[in-house]
């Protein structure tokens, strides 16, 4: 069986990948970042169940403008995971394949994912 | 002389009418999270800058107690899922990767199982 034909997957060292495939890349790296995330969520659920005390402590760590800085990010980050992700759903229904549309679609959805990270932090801060 | 048809040899073996379910899983929770996220992201940005009372209050009404447990189980049913399949593009090792994707669905069970704890506490005024 000659095995010289075939296809092969693209060379990461040296192909550039196409804008399609970045955020194909990054939906995959998005998801792996919010499981990690949601530790902080239920931090902050289990010291808002353990009492005052242990809600001045997460509040404090949490409010510091590092932990601040990374709440940002992963707020653009989540929106980004859910914009993409419903790129992907219609992808699923078997639409919008075309390699103009599919350009036109990520970039609609990294627009909207700083649309709703702005959006969030205003609600946040105002 | 063979007298089993190929179809008799298939059965049982692999996915067997379940082949689906994973990656159906994957896009029912995916629809299920779009709602609860932007529900999640409006409630933390107005609720967690106004300290204890303000929190526990926010969290221990009906419905953001019921919507808040809804979504720690959908959350981490699908990044249990999401995990599951990144682990086993990337590890070749067959013993490793099996350790990793149960590491991976019990540690989810483990901190959705604390989180829900944590919510159902605070509303039933613990």
């Amino acid at each position: 069986m000659s095995t010289d034909n075939r296809p092969l997957s693209p060379h990461l060292q040296v192909y550039r990948l196409p804008f399609t495939a970045l955020t194909s890349i990054s939906h995959r790296i998005s998801g792996v970042l919010l499981s990690a995330g949601s530790l902080v969520l239920v931090y902050w659920v289990l010291a808002a169940a353990a009492g005052p005390a242990s809600y001045q402590t997460a509040s404090a760590i949490l409010g510091s403008l590092p932990v601040q800085i990374l709440l940002f990010l992963w707020t653009f980050v989540l929106f980004y995971h859910l914009c993409n992700g419903i790129r992907h759903l219609i992808w699923d229904a078997g639409h919008g394949f075309e390699l103009e549309t599919a350009e036109r679609s990520g970039q609609i959805a990294i627009g909207a994912a700083v649309a709703l990270t702005l959006i969030a932090w205003l609600i946040a801060l105002v | 002389m063979q007298y089993r048809t190929p179809i008799k040899e298939a059965r049982g073996l692999g996915a067997s009418h379940h082949g689906t379910a994973h990656w159906w899983m994957q896009r029912m929770t995916a629809v299920g999270m779009v709602p609860l996220m932007l529900w999640l992201v409006v409630g933390l940005a107005m609720h967690t800058g106004g300290g204890y009372a303000n929190a526990v209050a926010w969290l221990g009404s009906p419905f953001n107690a019921i919507v808040m447990v809804l979504t720690f189980g959908v959350l981490f049913y699908h990044a249990s899922l999401g995990l599951q399949v990144v682990l086993e593009d990337y590890v070749s090792h067959t013993g490793v990767r099996l350790a990793l994707v149960l590491a991976v669905r019990f540690l989810a069970l483990l901190l959705a199982t604390a989180a829900i704890f944590a919510v159902l506490k605070i509303a039933f005024g613990g």
